[in-house]
């Protein structure tokens, strides 16, 4: 998990990979994290033929199907700009998973490897490489952070996502119990064992509820839909935010860190 | 082919590279752990292995026999499994302890006595190790495996200068690999359960007590 | 490559009862809180034993390191166990699968008309179901760890590789005693119930003619086996009987003694948070001529079960790391949520996900690896850093296609392959690898939303439909765009 930074001058340009669920499902999410990104001053590229990261395949055992995705991925980002990903499961994959998959094709290899290097989660990209000065717009507000396990083990999001709502002074980030415990989304899981997956997902939105949070933000779209989902089909009020909406609709930029 | 041919065969089929050993790295990681002076080792075992629910008494060299015989009293132990050829088991024939019973003929004419009828044994050791307040018990001929195990109270002597930093140090120091008994033992406090949910009880199967005797120079007191 | 046939009787758990048992569990509130009780108990104890993540990195990184050399020289590790130990006096044998293990047992019972052996700590007599043979033998094989005993006495299996009694609460036991043990009477104390087990115990120690125990870790250098425990029944079961017969995996050698210091380190730390256990006991051989007890003879019983299926394959090969600690099923959320029984495994929870292919084939075990939400916590706390979720992966794979060419099938390769599923990820390759039809289907997906389906299987048994954005991000872009 641990990786270094590119240093010197901020990037001028990045490339945007919305995820497929982010697409479909969370849309106005990704147009809020590449308003937050624009921002920054930054331009936003988002490349027409992106579709998928091919991690639905993957993780179910269909390496070839999966192949076949995220090849056609592999060529969408030419320019040597940063890739941001407004998901951690899906910024993982790329980032760790791409380079198994394409071992054994050496040309394939080389775009993968270049890739990996190059794709960031969005909220890792906004506190280790802009490293942004943001502070809290409008009245202080409780909320409560579930992280996607990919991304808290493969890239550390929680803790990003932690320093960006500590940094702004008027979010009160209430712990939730069993945090680090998955909300029971893990892709086809949810479907393959909807018994075990409904006892996480449940016992998720009880934690993140009982911390008397107003809401709770998450920073991938499967967890937001599972949690979402299943606090919807309970009629209850309690709902989670994509933490690229919050963010967008909650913040002000104070300008660059010295 | 037999059940090893078939087994070696399909091991040696495999393609396997031999890994560097990791003996520097090992002797490394110990190398870097911070270490606990000398001089307070004796110390730290001895409150280590209170923690871990035995009575320790540290006595002078030459004063263990009378504590050993307070202890005997104080437990009512009346019978002490002993090894009679040991240094220990002399001095303790020769102050005329109590209830003294020696280890001097094979298990297996006495095993219900010893199951039933011993209330106590008494044992030397090897060394102690102080980080995780570990005793090191080398039964042998004439001191063997089963009195640190059958009687339900185990006194064991620990010399204060023989306790060690960590188990890597007793295992290299000592040379273990050079010569192991049959049976060779640490032992941290007495036998002990957590089966029964996650409750702790003592005195499972092995002793329900451990009396440790530290002993140390005439001025440790 | 041949595979372990042998009949078995674990009761091999389809996939429909797999998923049957897992929804009768997490219904149960009773057995929700006390397994969960139960788990926070044991991370809790484990993470206070790791204060410093710095110096847990470096330790897991030198057991890794420890373990992986040991399998990298696995041949000759064994070869080297066994001229030793036979040089200390101990007999070595050699099981492909569990019924010549059994049987090597059971004649070794025989030759010393055997009524009782008592045993200690097993999982490897449990893989190979030892005491279902004995029993056919008519010999009693009586567990004699405080867990494994009431799981016995129950009729039942353990549901932990550490804790087998953790399903069980301590009335549950008090009743089981009550009704099991002659002359005992209904208590609830735990100090009465353990006094309990110790009498009846002892004297079983004392009439049996055989102990048998497993082993943590053997030393091939010194020809040495090591058990791990708290209790003192190993130490009982291989001093008091005549005969000591041990059972392992044949992973489990390593080269020599300095190289167990770590790995038991961390496999009492990670397994029950405790620095150490109450005994290490370190045998290198049977009773010698002079010495007063311990058994006359010993035995080394060496199981392959399916272990040199795993060893054919590199990545495959990293399953045998495993100390049995436990830590993964402790911090599973899956397991946390089901226990142990659900799994229908001698070993359950992550390890028995990636372990049980190869000792029962994928044709009985393909679900267990499609039972992860890949999360990772296993892989995260594993002492010997395996990379649990990469090998569910790899399973998952292999149980849905056929073998690669030039790969031997594992056994039962290919077991859970569906029309359904190999239909539905091709489709979803075709439509994925494609652009121009991703974004056709987006555009339908988005104008057609009120025709997503209400009911989408299991997802909206406890959720609400997924249901299309009105506009799709790319959409939403376009119109950005051209204001």
């Amino acid at each position: 998990m641990q990786r270094d930074y590119p240093g010197g001058p901020r990037p001028t340009d990045v490339y945007f990979f919305a995820t497929c669920l982010v697409d479909l499902f969370c849309p106005e999410a990704g147009m809020d994290a590449i308003q937050l990104l624009e921002r920054e001053g930054i331009r936003v590229h988002f490349p027409e033929n992106q579709t998928c990261c091919g991690q639905p395949a993957y993780t179910s055992g269909y390496a070839d199907e999966a192949r076949a995705v995220a090849k056609v991925q592999l060529d969408l980002f030419p320019n040597d700009w940063p890739v941001i990903v407004p998901s951690g499961s899906c910024g993982g994959m790329i980032r760790h998973h791409y380079p198994k998959l394409f071992a054994e094709d050496a040309a394939l290899k080389a775009k993968a490897d270049s890739l990996s290097e190059r794709v960031f989660e969005l909220t890792e990209f906004f506190v280790k490489v802009l490293k942004v000065n943001w502070k809290g717009s409008g009245a202080t507000k409780k909320v409560a952070l579930h992280t996607s396990c990919s991304a808290r083990r493969e890239m550390g999001t929680h803790l990003h996502a932690r320093q960006l709502l500590a940094e702004l002074g008027n979010v009160e980030l209430l712990n939730h119990s069993h945090e680090s415990e998955c909300c029971g989304f893990g892709g086809t899981f949810a479907v393959r064992q909807p018994d075990i997956s409904a006892a996480m997902a449940g016992d998720k939105a009880d934690a993140l509820k009982e911390t008397g949070a107003e809401q709770f933000l998450s920073a991938d779209g499967g967890c937001l839909m599972n949690i979402d989902g299943t606090l919807e089909k309970r009629r209850d009020s309690f709902r989670g935010q994509h933490l690229a909406s919050f963010l967008w609709h909650n913040t002000e930029r104070k300008g660059e860190k010295a | 082919m037999s059940a090893r041919d078939n087994i070696f065969r399909k091991l040696r089929a495999a393609s396997t590279t031999t890994l560097p050993s990791p003996d520097a790295a090992i002797t490394a990681h110990y190398a870097s752990l911070p270490r606990t002076a000398k001089a307070d080792l004796a110390k730290e075992f001895a409150e280590k292995i209170t923690a871990w629910h035995a009575e320790v008494h540290a006595v002078p060299r030459s004063g263990w026999v009378a504590k050993l015989q307070e202890v005997v009293v104080a437990k009512g132990i009346a019978s002490l499994l002993y090894a009679p050829a040991t240094a220990h088991g002399k001095a303790m024939e020769a102050a005329g302890v109590g209830g003294l019973k020696p280890y001097d003929k094979p298990i297996d004419g006495w095993k219900q006595e010893l199951f039933e009828n011993v209330d106590a044994a008494i044992t030397g050791t090897r060394g102690a190790i102080a980080e995780t307040g570990t005793m090191i018990v080398w039964p042998d001929a004439d001191e063997p495996r089963l009195m640190s195990l059958v009687p339900p109270i185990h006194i064991a002597l620990v010399d204060a200068d023989a306790v060690m930093p960590t188990l890597y140090d007793a295992i290299t120091q000592q040379g273990w690999s050079q010569g192991l008994p049959t049976n060779a033992l640490l032992i941290t406090g007495p036998s002990k359960t957590a089966d029964i949910q996650q409750t702790l009880a003592y005195g499972a199967h092995g002793p329900k007590e451990l009396i440790v005797l530290l002993l140390t120079g005439e001025d440790a007191q | 490559m041949s595979t372990p046939q042998t009949t078995h009787h674990i009761q091999f758990v389809s996939g429909n009862e797999f998923k049957r048992r897992a929804a009768g569990i997490v219904a149960d509130p009773f057995l929700k809180k006390s397994f969960r009780g139960a788990m926070d108990f044991l991370m809790m104890k484990r993470a206070a034993q790791f204060p410093d993540p710095e110096l847990l990195e470096r330790q897991r990184d030198l057991a890794e390191h420890i373990r992986r050399y040991s399998l990298s020289k696995l041949p000759e590790l064994l070869e080297q166990l066994e001229t030793n130990l036979k040089k200390n006096g101990v007999q070595v044998h050699w099981a492909e699968t569990p019924d010549e293990a059994n049987a090597i047992i059971l004649d070794i019972c025989r030759r010393h008309d055997t009524k009782l052996m008592v045993k200690g700590k097993s999982m490897v007599s449990e893989e190979v179901e030892l005491n279902h043979a004995m029993d056919a033998a008519g010999i009693e094989a009586l567990e004699s760890d405080m867990g494994e005993y009431i799981v016995q006495l129950a009729g039942e299996k353990p549901s932990h590789i550490i804790m087998p009694a953790i399903h069980k609460t301590k009335q549950q036991i008090a009743e089981l005693f009550a009704a099991k043990v002659p002359g005992v009477s209904y208590t609830e104390d735990v100090d009465a119930l353990i006094q309990i087990g110790r009498d009846v115990l002892r004297k079983k120690f004392m009439e049996a003619e055989v102990g048998l125990s497993g082993v943590n870790f053997a030393v091939a250098e010194t020809g040495t086996i090591c058990l791990v425990e708290n209790e003192g029944n190993g130490r009982m079961c291989t001093t008091v009987p005549d005969v000591h017969i041990a059972i392992t995996g044949i992973e489990k050698v390593v080269e020599k003694l300095e190289h167990v210091v770590p790995l038991y380190g961390l496999l009492t730390r990670s397994a029950t948070g405790q620095a150490i256990t109450t005994y290490f006991n370190v045998i290198t051989g049977p009773r010698k001529s002079g010495e007063k007890d311990g058994p006359k003879e010993m035995h080394l019983v060496l199981v392959d079960n399916g272990r040199t299926q795993a060893f054919a394959d590199e990545q495959l090969r990293q399953t045998l790391q495993c100390i049995r600690c436990g830590a993964c099923m402790n911090h599973c959320p899956v397991y946390t949520r089901i226990g142990g029984h659900a799994y229908g495994t001698t070993y359950p929870g992550p390890i028995g996900k990636i372990v049980s292919p190869h000792m029962m084939g994928l044709g009985a075990t393909h679900v267990l690896p499609g039972a992860s939400t890949l999360c990772g916590a296993c892989g995260e706390v594993c002492p010997v850093k395996i990379p649990i979720p990469d090998l569910l992966i790899r399973l998952r794979e292999e149980a849905t296609h056929e073998a690669k060419p030039g790969h031997a099938p594992l056994f039962g390769q290919g077991a859970g392959k569906t029309a359904f599923a190999s239909f539905a990820f091709k489709g979803f390759a075709f439509l994925y690898s494609r652009p121009a039809l991703y974004r056709l289907f987006t555009w339908a997906a988005t104008r057609f939303r009120a025709l997503t389906p209400g009911n989408q299987a299991g997802w909206t048994k406890t959720r609400t439909p997924l249901t299309p954005a009105k506009k799709s991000l790319r959409d939403l872009l376009a119109e950005r765009n051209k204001h």
